[in-house]
């Protein structure tokens, strides 16, 4: 009679943490832990040993002094004796405000460009791909400081609108006016955040805009329901364009009467204009090129997306009786985004990244103010960049983050 | 079917297509006035083309390629506008090598044509002799010397190092596996690196001097700092992101999760950051009295930068890799590296191939930003030459030149990274 025994228990050898996959692993991971940690360690110590050498002593009191330097471009109040944090606010803002501002246009003129390359029109499509081409391979740097150059060479100075009737938008080499929103019987500003370095105003004015905004297209969106309901019993869509613009019209109306809504004009007045709101030349420059640059990519995911649409998608929605300009917005372009968001979202990341280079053109951003003249007055190298780089760090992060959330939500959900 | 009264018996005879279909006047009526739509684009787009082709001629063709200073210019136009080409003949030189020493020109030079001689095993594989890869594999430590200069027994001693690990490596790994082997191969690499290469450095360099004429960092400049930042971030960067990535996807949690965060923390900060980094805090990390090379430290940031996009352009490739060719190597009975070396990489950096060559070109193009830390790449140098009093003034045709070079260099990476794809693409057309 045979019997069935377990092999015999192996005891535990040091020469299994090498020969062992079972332990193998084990051992690998913790010698890279250990080297890391090693690695670190040295690092911390020749840093610590460098500062004491200096004189430094690792601090970010430097954030409360007051920070000296004026900042020209600007989303919040602030002067030169506000604090560095506040600075380093300010910065942040203008590089989320140009971030976005690129963000938007660059896709507008993304997919215009995509799509165009593609058309039948031979001279369009080559003319487009000569675009693309262009931009894509010279750098942005390059591009950022030579629409600076077009801006500050080509525009006429302020001083030659002297005495002309200049109307609403004005465009000279120190940068672009245009009408401001006024209020005259206005609602105030809410203040965020009291004193402190990240005070801000909203204006309650544009609350209610908003507000009034919100409460229109929700009643559009209503009318449409119901319209949508009467169809689908009847087969009759009764007409109600009139009923949606009147929807989204009047609270808008109401409200912008009610306050007195009126706009302020750019004046010239001693030397430069004032009123209105005036963009920076830096800004525009930083801008204009940051959206063209990032448009030629962005024109080349649309392109890859729309020839990854097989081709019966177009035959199907021709055969159905659909024009080209409808089956592009109504079946290949809903499918081809799919495709897009993904390398999109890496386009977006890479503008917010390149805005950066504000400082090559004068724009204060984060690195303008917090990482440029912060770090030049105070000599903490050390901090500033750590925390400058923590910042777009979390940039980075939250914009991935909304746009996989994004990215989940219209990805075709397979079994 | 008594109804049909009338069958045509002979074929009709086969007409002509009708003149306006055929022809250039057929293409045009096809692919430019196909509609009232695109017969407006296409008239807009004509005169779009023709009025700012028209001002770029008119502007570029321009008698000023004598001139030695921007007054000069101004004087052969008399009141046109017009290019002032007088600053690319006085400065494209400059614009090329910065301020390297021009009676050693042929110093890089030399090293380009080299580099060509290098990379042609990488690039064009089956059209050059095997042999050949030895030089690829000794330019690494051929290239600084030349560029620099200096004694020739540091670049020496430094690749001594990798021969003498590859030797102790070989030894060992008879006698005790490929693990320990690999472990005392780098052991006696370091020990050679770190205490013995000065040493012997120190004894050959006051014995026999052999060297080049040395040249410090701070004249390298212009379209060959680009080039020497750009080829060795991108040659560094290709092996340790071929690691990050391999580190990524293994099932090793803390291997993983370093990896992963050295990847996100750099992919989420902008270059220029890390520029700023090499400047002015990478001295500070390093053991007191370091102060190593300002062009070194941008090679080793841009390097780290490179290797993290590196690293999921690769990654991008092992994903799209099927699972049957990591079962199939596992079936094979090949151990880890083997399925790597053999089977995994060969067909993942095939997929990654424009991914890898975009990167390149974009670290390339982003060679300019050391400019904002004050190196002299074209773009800093266009500054440079703009302080000048002869072309105070010159933008135009400066930023243009540059352009062009930037063009010329990542428009041929592209293609020639199309024709690797359709080289490389064996599967069924």
């Amino acid at each position: 009679m045979t019997t069935l025994t377990d092999p015999p228990k192996e005891s535990f050898r040091l020469s299994m943490l090498i020969y062992d996959t079972r332990y193998r692993s084990m051992t690998i991971q913790v010698v890279a832990l250990i080297g890391f940690m090693l690695l670190i360690g040295w690092l911390v110590n020749n840093t610590a040993q460098n500062l004491l050498d200096l004189g430094k002593e690792p601090s970010f009191s430097f954030l409360g002094e007051a920070a000296g330097y004026d900042i020209n471009q600007r989303l919040v109040d602030y002067d030169n004796q506000n604090s560095h944090l506040r600075a380093s606010f300010v910065g942040l803002l203008n590089t989320l405000l140009v971030a976005v501002m690129g963000c938007i246009t660059a896709t507008i003129l993304g997919v215009i460009i995509g799509v165009l390359r593609l058309s039948k029109n031979w001279l369009i499509s080559k003319l487009m791909t000569v675009y693309v081409e262009t931009f894509r391979n010279v750098p942005v740097l390059l591009w950022i400081v030579f629409t600076m150059a077009i801006l500050i060479e080509t525009l006429p100075v302020p001083r030659s609108f002297k005495g002309v009737d200049v109307g609403a938008v004005v465009v000279t080499n120190r940068g672009i006016y245009v009408p401001e929103p006024l209020f005259s019987r206005s609602l105030g500003d809410i203040h965020l955040f009291g004193a402190s370095s990240f005070r801000f105003d909203i204006s309650l004015d544009l609350i209610a805009f908003l507000i009034a905004l919100a409460l229109g297209l929700f009643v559009r969106h209503k009318i449409n329901q119901r319209a949508h309901r009467i169809q689908e019993e009847t087969g009759i869509r009764p007409t109600t364009w009139y009923l949606s613009l009147a929807a989204v019209a009047v609270p808008v109306l109401v409200v912008l009467v009610t306050l007195g809504f009126y706009l302020g004009y750019p004046e010239f007045k001693g030397f430069n204009f004032r009123g209105g709101t005036h963009m920076r030349n830096s800004l525009i420059a930083l801008w204009l090129a940051l959206s063209l640059y990032t448009a030629a990519f962005i024109a080349e995911n649309v392109r890859a997306g729309i020839l990854a649409i097989s081709k019966g998608q177009t035959e199907a929605a021709a055969a159905l009786g659909l024009r080209s300009n409808r089956i592009m917005s109504l079946v290949i372009l809903p499918q081809a985004l799919r495709v897009i968001i993904p390398p999109l979202i890496s386009q977006y990341l890479n503008l917010t990244k390149n805005s950066s280079l504000a400082i090559a053109v004068g724009y204060m951003d984060l690195t303008g103010t917090l990482m440029g003249i912060t770090l030049n007055q105070t000599g903490r190298e050390l901090e500033t960049l750590l925390l400058g780089m923590l910042i777009y760090l979390l940039i980075s992060l939250s914009i991935s983050l909304v746009m996989n959330w994004y990215n989940n939500r219209v990805k075709l959900v397979e079994r | 079917m008594s109804d049909v009264f009338f069958v045509r018996t002979e074929m009709l005879q086969q007409q002509a297509p009708p003149s306006t279909s055929v022809g250039i006047v057929g293409w045009m009526r096809e692919n430019l006035f196909s509609g009232w739509l695109n017969s407006i684009l296409t008239v807009v787009s004509a005169l779009f083309i023709f009025f700012v082709a028209g001002g770029f001629l008119s502007w570029a063709v321009s008698p000023t390629w004598g001139a030695t200073s921007l007054t000069e210019c101004r004087e052969i136009l008399a009141g046109h506008e017009g290019a002032c080409w007088g600053v690319i003949r006085d400065r494209w030189v400059q614009l090329l090598f910065g301020f390297y020493p021009s009676e050693l020109y042929w110093r890089p030079i030399l090293t380009f044509v080299l580099l060509a001689v290098a990379l042609a095993p990488v690039l064009f594989a089956e059209k050059v002799p095997a042999k050949l890869v030895y030089f690829t594999a000794a330019f690494p430590f051929l290239m600084p010397w030349l560029l620099w200069g200096g004694s020739i027994w540091g670049p020496l001693a430094a690749a001594a190092g990798f021969v003498i690990g590859y030797f102790v490596y070989g030894a060992v790994v008879k006698a005790a596996g490929s693990l320990a082997g690999l472990i005392v191969g780098v052991a006696a690499a370091l020990i050679w690196w770190l205490f013995l290469a000065p040493v012997v450095v120190d004894l050959l360099s006051g014995t026999v001097s052999i060297g080049l004429e040395a040249v410090e960092s701070r004249k390298f400049g212009g379209m060959m700092l680009s080039i020497t930042i750009g080829i060795v971030a991108i040659a560094c960067s290709l092996p340790i992101g071929i690691v990050l990535a391999l580190g990524r996807q293994s099932d090793l949690m803390i291997l993983k999760s370093l990896c992963v965060g050295f990847i996100e923390f750099i992919r989420g900060v902008p270059l220029i950051t890390l520029l700023f980094v090499a400047s002015t805090l990478l001295n500070i990390f390093m053991p007191p009295g370091t102060n190593f090379d300002i062009i070194m430290r941008v090679i080793i940031m841009a390097t780290l930068f490179a290797s993290a996009y590196m690293a999921e352009v690769i990654r991008g490739g092992l994903a799209a890799l099927p699972k049957g060719q990591y079962e199939g190597a596992d079936s094979l009975g090949l151990n880890y590296w083997q399925a790597q070396r053999l089977i995994i990489m060969p067909q993942a950096l095939k997929i990654s191939i424009p991914g890898i060559v975009s990167t390149f070109i974009g670290l390339f193009k982003d060679t300019t930003l050391v400019s904002v830390i004050g190196l002299l790449d074209p773009l800093g140098l266009s500054n440079a030459i703009r302080a000048d009093t002869d072309w105070n003034g010159v933008v135009w045709e400066l930023y243009g030149f540059i352009a062009l070079l930037f063009f010329i260099f990542c428009f041929s990476m592209s293609r020639y990274s199309m024709y690797l794809e359709r080289k490389l693409r064996t599967d069924h057309q």
